[in-house]
């Protein structure tokens, strides 16, 4: 079958359709897995929720006791720099306690499995686990096994979706909306979480999203996704409202799935006279870490059109409402 | 659901409110009047409008509450509902601050927002001014300035509606869920 018949048209009315906050709505989700169960209402919800512990940030006494008396384990059983240190300084600037485990120097490496060691640690008492995991379904699979609540931090190549709603945030944040905007995501599509979550937030907030990047990486089946596909940066550059920019994941390299990082960097990078052909105030995104002079050149990442730190800050009043609005919801 | 207090009451209570706390504040010190969500609020918020109408010299700030994060029933609750930023966006250190709610029952409320407000300074002196005093109380918290004394049931809800929250005033009791 073509996948090409598959496109959703451009035209689409459902696809700009603006979602509204509903009066009265309320959190009762225990776990946050991904974006892809979550409906509307709920990723406003947590949106809205991140807009008030903005102004925590803001005081002299960056701490509120919302979570006082919780303990709130991150599992990291990948490498992690941002997302570890976000949540943990989120969980900390609502009074819970946190203890950290990563997978190295750990018992993981005398072959207990991940779920002996999840229920282990949760044995001692913890409230809420933040767990990443190289397998993808890892957290759901321990969201069925055990009655803390779970926190999806990345898995695998499936979810990431406290980034994609910092993303989303950012977004919002700069544009002032979402229906009908226009967001390009660059890179390394079939491996990335980071793309999934944004394509599945974005799309159910009404944005228009087209992935980039070359064929090996970016499938064409990913168009059921209701997203537009393009093998062309140059392209779609000038109708773009936001670009976000991938990094391109070296350990991928020896699979030969893109002839060299400088051919790469060519045709998939974005410098100073791509961005003179983007729309005048286009925003540019990256997840980080950044490869400095392959996805982003310096002038660009650290330029005017960047939010880059702007959405680190954001992740960080982020995950302090998932880790609040996940944490009190007991049967 | 039984009405309680018609609009002309509410506003007799409200100007009662008000006339208590004129007659006792200080005229030369920097007021700061503080609404906690959501009534609490627009309470406050008619309040400071009538103060600078009335009192044009003085130096009023306006500040908002919420208190979500303060609260000490968290845990217990089954759906979490939006919570709100808090804006207080002046110095309160050396003020004269006076914190608003529509309805003082057990004081629990009153207990979170003393804990918010010192988050964010250290006021010369807090007062407490609420609408409606219904008794009940769980703490050791009393309000300074009443609108309107009232006594109620424990199992029994009252509510105020405010034109700008409900589109109508008055003061309603209902049995709790």
């Amino acid at each position: 079958m073509s996948s090409k018949r598959r496109k959703p048209p451009r035209r689409d009315v459902r696809l700009h359709e603006e979602v509204t906050a509903e009066e009265g709505f309320v959190w009762t989700r225990k776990d946050l897995l991904g974006l892809d169960e979550l409906s509307p209402q709920e990723i406003l919800h947590i949106l809205d929720t991140a807009e008030s512990f903005k102004e925590v940030s803001t005081r002299s006494i960056k701490k509120v006791p919302a979570l006082r008396g919780k303990v709130v384990g991150l599992l990291f059983f990948e490498d992690s720099t941002r997302t570890r240190m976000s949540f943990e300084l989120a969980a900390s600037r609502m009074s819970a306690d946190t203890i950290l485990f990563t997978s190295k120097g750990s018992s993981v490496s005398k072959g207990e499995t991940t779920l002996d060691t999840v229920k282990n640690i949760e044995a001692m008492g913890v409230d809420v686990f933040v767990i990443r995991h190289s397998q993808s379904g890892a957290p759901h699979l321990l969201a069925k096994q055990v009655g803390a609540s779970i926190i999806n931090a990345g898995d695998g190549a499936h979810e990431h979706p406290t980034q994609a709603l910092l993303d989303i945030f950012t977004i919002r944040q700069r544009l002032g909306r979402l229906a009908g905007v226009k967001v390009a995501i660059v890179g390394d599509i079939a491996h990335s979480r980071v793309a999934r979550s944004n394509i599945l937030g974005l799309r159910k907030l009404g944005a228009d999203v087209t992935v980039v990047g070359p064929p090996t990486l970016v499938p064409n089946a990913i168009t059921a996704m209701g997203c537009r596909v393009s093998h062309s940066l140059d392209d779609i550059l000038d109708e773009m409202d936001v670009i976000n920019m991938l990094r391109i994941q070296f350990e991928r390299f020896g699979g030969g799935l893109f002839p060299s990082l400088r051919e790469y960097s060519k045709l998939y990078g974005l410098g100073a006279q791509r961005l003179s052909r983007c729309k005048k105030d286009v925003l540019i995104m990256h997840p980080g870490p950044i490869n400095r002079g392959v996805e982003l050149t310096s002038e660009v990442a650290d330029g005017p059109n960047s939010c880059i730190l702007q959405q680190v800050t954001n992740g960080l009043a982020i995950r302090m409402a998932v880790l609040y609005l996940v944490s009190p919801v007991r049967e | 659901m039984k009405r309680l207090l018609t609009a002309q009451q509410l506003d007799k209570a409200l100007d009662a409110l008000y006339d208590a706390v004129t007659a006792d504040m200080p005229k030369k010190e920097r007021i700061a009047v503080i609404g906690i969500r959501t009534r609490g609020e627009t309470i406050a918020r008619r309040f400071v409008a009538r103060l600078a109408e009335e009192y044009p010299k003085l130096s009023v700030d306006f500040g908002i509450l919420d208190i979500t994060f303060y609260r000490d029933d968290l845990a217990q609750r089954r759906g979490i509902p939006l919570v709100r930023a808090t804006e207080i966006d002046f110095d309160l250190d050396d003020t004269w601050a006076l914190l608003v709610d529509d309805v003082l029952q057990t004081g629990r409320s009153i207990r979170a927002a003393l804990d918010a407000l010192h988050d964010f300074g250290r006021p010369q002196c807090v007062r407490l001014g609420v609408l409606i005093d219904r008794g009940g109380r769980e703490l050791p918290i009393c309000a300074d300035y009443v609108g309107k004394k009232l006594s109620a049931p424990a199992g029994q809800r009252i509510q105020v509606k405010l034109r700008e929250n409900d589109d109508q005033e008055g003061a309603y009791v209902f049995k709790k869920a």
